[in-house]
């Protein structure tokens, strides 16, 4: 069935779809749909979840987390500020292998006060041991979060199924929804190993000393390995139910590119405006789109970007003293490798400046003009 | 009257034998907090109405119920007082800690 939705309801309609059961969150702006349309089909009974208010980001994730380890499917959203104050949590989740998924809009991280879309707020969870699949359509939010409940229950890993504030959040697209039962059969209940029983008593996240505890973030980070093979292999398994498959990456005419220009989020949309527009004018350009963050697809990066002549970044996002956060993965992918390709780190967007095709038009015309970046941050929109 | 465990500390060999989840690793056998404890609480079983809200509010699990009656686990228990502040009947006092 087509709908036209807005993000957030593409989020409240993957939730619903997979069966959440337990469902705790906090409004905030951007984020505030996608909790309101879920407490609406509690209500209504079109899910059949408990709905739990709580006063706090940071109660919202434990409420969370003790729903899980009692063996609930769980699902929660937020955006920065609510993030950041989730953080101790974040690790509660992740540590205690509690395979919750979050939406998070990414929001501009306070002060100045903002609501507009970037990336700092999800990326400045980056170790904290969650999955992170950055989206780019409301079609993929649906997809993305039936998808993420599978690969994280089979991980024990948590997942964050991000989207941009507003240029995804509130925007409406055309979406097919999934039918229900093929979604069942994709997805069955959640069965962990062990939960909160009473006939089967157990200390959960309990005193570790030294003597135990180096093995279970080991363990965390096996897993975390296992990840890349399981998200594509689930993706397949996905595309040859709805017909629609998700990765790690997605490749716009990169096949011959000369220079290779990656995003990721709404922006990798964009991108392919301006690369068809680029390709007119006889540029060899591609886009490669990054979905998952955590796992970062180094292999993809490597297969890919070593044809390429020269490598655009273009991140929403910075991390202070250094440049783009994908910049830096990027370039630690390529490390190694005996490509000499030159990658280029351009920042834009911070805040929710419009990322639009002459945005990348200019990162285009500067990345052809110069055989290697003048500076470790190229700055798109900055007025000086 | 505190249950003596007699149990060996758990040690892991292998990665492979360690949980996924980190569970029931048995540390509290060996980590007993009663001697953070400043006052500690005391209980007049005489006065005791035997309701259970002093096993039900304890927020280290240290009374257990024997014979319908409370019985403090002065190997963990903190001396917080919560026993004492909601004890209807009164009956629970906190005492100095003398050791």
């Amino acid at each position: 069935m087509k709908k036209v939705i807005m993000g957030n309801h593409a989020l409240s309609y993957g939730a619903m779809l997979a069966r959440s059961q337990v469902i705790a969150a906090y409004p905030i702006t951007p984020q505030t749909q996608v909790v309101e349309l879920l407490s609406e089909m509690c209500a209504d009974g079109t899910l059949n979840a408990k709905f739990i208010k709580v006063e706090s980001e940071h109660s919202a994730m434990a409420a969370c987390l003790g729903a899980s380890l009692a063996g609930a499917r769980t699902f929660t959203a937020t955006s920065a500020q609510g993030l950041a104050l989730m953080h101790e949590m974040l690790h509660w989740a992740s540590g205690g292998r509690m395979p919750v998924v979050m939406g998070n809009i990414n929001r501009s991280m306070a002060p100045g006060w903002s609501i507009w879309s970037d990336q700092n707020d999800s990326l400045s969870q980056r170790d904290t041991g969650w999955m992170q699949y950055y989206c780019a359509s409301n079609q993929e939010v649906v997809d993305t979060v039936i998808q993420a409940f599978k690969v994280s229950e089979a991980l024990a890993i948590p997942s964050m199924v991000i989207l941009d504030a507003f240029a995804l959040s509130h925007t409406y697209e055309v979406v097919d929804i999934p039918d229900q039962a093929k979604v069942d059969s994709f997805l069955p209940s959640f069965k962990p190993p062990f939960r909160l029983t009473p006939d089967d008593p157990h200390a959960f996240g309990g005193l570790t000393g030294p003597e135990n505890y180096f093995e279970l973030r080991y363990k965390l980070q096996k897993d975390m390995e296992k990840a890349p093979a399981l998200i594509e292999e689930t993706g397949r398994e996905y595309e040859r139910i709805f017909g629609r498959y998700l990765g790690l990456v997605e490749e716009y005419r990169s096949d011959d590119a000369e220079i290779i220009l990656i995003t990721s989020g709404t922006a990798g949309y964009t991108a392919r405006v301006a690369v068809d527009m680029m390709r007119q004018k006889g540029v060899k350009v591609g886009n490669l789109r990054i979905k998952t963050f955590r796992p970062f697809p180094f292999d993809h990066c490597r297969r890919i970007l070593t044809k390429a002549a020269k490598v655009a970044v273009v991140d929403r996002n910075i991390s202070y003293g250094h440049h783009g956060i994908f910049a830096q993965e990027v370039k630690s992918a390529l490390y190694g490798t005996a490509s000499k390709v030159p990658v280029f780190s351009f920042i834009a967007g911070l805040g929710g400046r419009d990322i639009t095709p002459s945005s990348f038009q200019e990162v285009v015309n500067y990345t052809l003009r110069h055989d290697k970046p003048e500076d470790d941050i190229l700055w798109i929109g900055v007025k000086r | 009257m505190t249950k003596k465990k007699e149990t060996k500390k758990i040690v892991f060999e292998s990665e492979k034998d360690v949980p996924t989840m980190p569970m029931s690793l048995g540390s509290m056998l060996f980590n007993k907090t009663g001697s953070w404890r400043n006052i500690r609480p005391e209980i007049k079983v005489e006065n005791c109405i035997r309701c259970g809200i002093c096993w039900k509010f304890c927020p280290d699990m240290s009374i257990e119920i024997e014979n319908e009656l409370p019985v403090i686990d002065y190997d963990y228990c903190k001396g917080c007082g919560i026993c004492a502040a909601e004890c209807p009947a009164k009956c629970i006092i906190m005492v100095e800690e003398r050791k």
